[in-house]
């Protein structure tokens, strides 16, 4: 197997496994924040507008580090920077 | 209409002309269209500005824009909020803009590039210390920096490296694969499951632009809160109770 098909598949497998993995904690997280929040709210309608805001900010924190994999997946795939070592 | 290909990651690369070292791409082009629809816009609702009963409707309308966007920030600082709105309604407002054209057959949002991103970002990176020493003053504002002692200051600034990336990585990322995503589902069951996807992503677009605002917003309220405290605690030593 020569250089240029091992960067191939080491990137495509690469970003597979980046997204994959990289996202089961995020899904994690998001749900147990909107599992609280919505008893939260389910406890205090009152609170609505102050829990739905804390809730999308933190949701976007903890989204962002599955948007990190997703980059650097979409890195691997279309930017990649190891091909022009590889490639002549 | 596709103007960006699938395997192209930025509107960067698309360029559409160009001479000796100046080049127009694709993001800076419909950055300047996102512009122009704004500028144009409120000129022309507010050239006719009235404080009558009878307004309007797009009066009403940037009335109701402007409100909403002042009250949420009201809310966030406890305080008043004609100082913040200027940048944060003008981020809110740009990024909601390009988010929501996106529904347009051949506009790609320049907040799919990371250029565009990473310069709003870098506004938010500059706007904080600005606040932070408008109101504080700047021994104040760099003390905040040695807090708890003076070995915390690497990770203070760390911390504002990596915030700043995180809401660079974050508008991006979310955009672009949105784009990416659709682009993929067109090529596998084309026709009615990508509409339902834009219309999704119209969802998301709004609520990046909000996130981006409100997470600027809580970076500049960081930075000037914590002054306010200290004040209160001495308040609170030095009053007789």
């Amino acid at each position: 197997m020569d250089s240029v098909s091992i960067v191939a598949m080491a990137s495509i497998i690469g970003a597979g496994l980046a997204m994959g993995i990289g996202s089961i904690g995020p899904g994690l997280g998001m749900g147990q924040a909107i599992a609280q929040a919505l008893a939260a709210i389910a406890q205090q309608p009152d609170e609505r507008n102050s829990l739905t805001r804390t809730l999308f900010v933190g949701l976007a924190m903890i989204e962002s580090i599955a948007i990190y994999c997703f980059v650097i997946s979409m890195i691997l795939i279309f930017a990649n920077p190891f091909w022009s070592h590889v490639i002549k | 209409m596709e103007v960006v290909a699938l395997n192209q990651i930025s509107p960067d690369q698309v360029v559409i002309w160009s001479w000796e070292f100046i080049t127009l791409n694709v993001t800076i082009l419909y950055t300047w269209l996102v512009m122009a629809i704004l500028v144009t816009g409120s000129w022309l609702v507010t050239r006719r500005i009235s404080s009558e009963i009878h307004v309007s409707r797009w009066q009403h309308f940037l009335e109701v824009v402007i409100s909403v966007i002042r009250g949420e920030i009201r809310e966030m600082t406890k305080k008043g909020a004609d100082d913040y709105v200027p940048l944060v309604g003008t981020l809110f407002l740009f990024i909601c803009v390009s988010n929501v054209l996106v529904i347009v057959p051949g506009f790609v949002a320049p907040t799919s590039s990371m250029t565009t991103t990473a310069a709003l970002a870098a506004c938010v990176f500059i706007a904080v210390p600005y606040y932070g020493i408008s109101r504080n003053g700047i021994f104040h504002y760099v003390k905040e920096y040695f807090q708890p002692t003076f070995i915390f200051f690497p990770f203070h600034v760390m911390g504002e490296l990596s915030r700043t990336l995180a809401l660079t990585v974050r508008l991006f990322g979310n955009i672009m694969s949105h784009e990416k995503v659709i682009g993929i589902l067109l090529a596998v069951t084309p026709f009615l499951f990508p509409v339902v996807m834009q219309i999704l992503g119209l969802l998301i677009g709004v609520i990046q632009a909000y996130i981006f605002a409100i997470l600027s917003m809580v970076y500049i309220a960081s930075a000037l809160s914590a002054e306010e405290e200290e004040r209160a605690d001495v308040k609170k030593e030095g009053s007789p109770a």
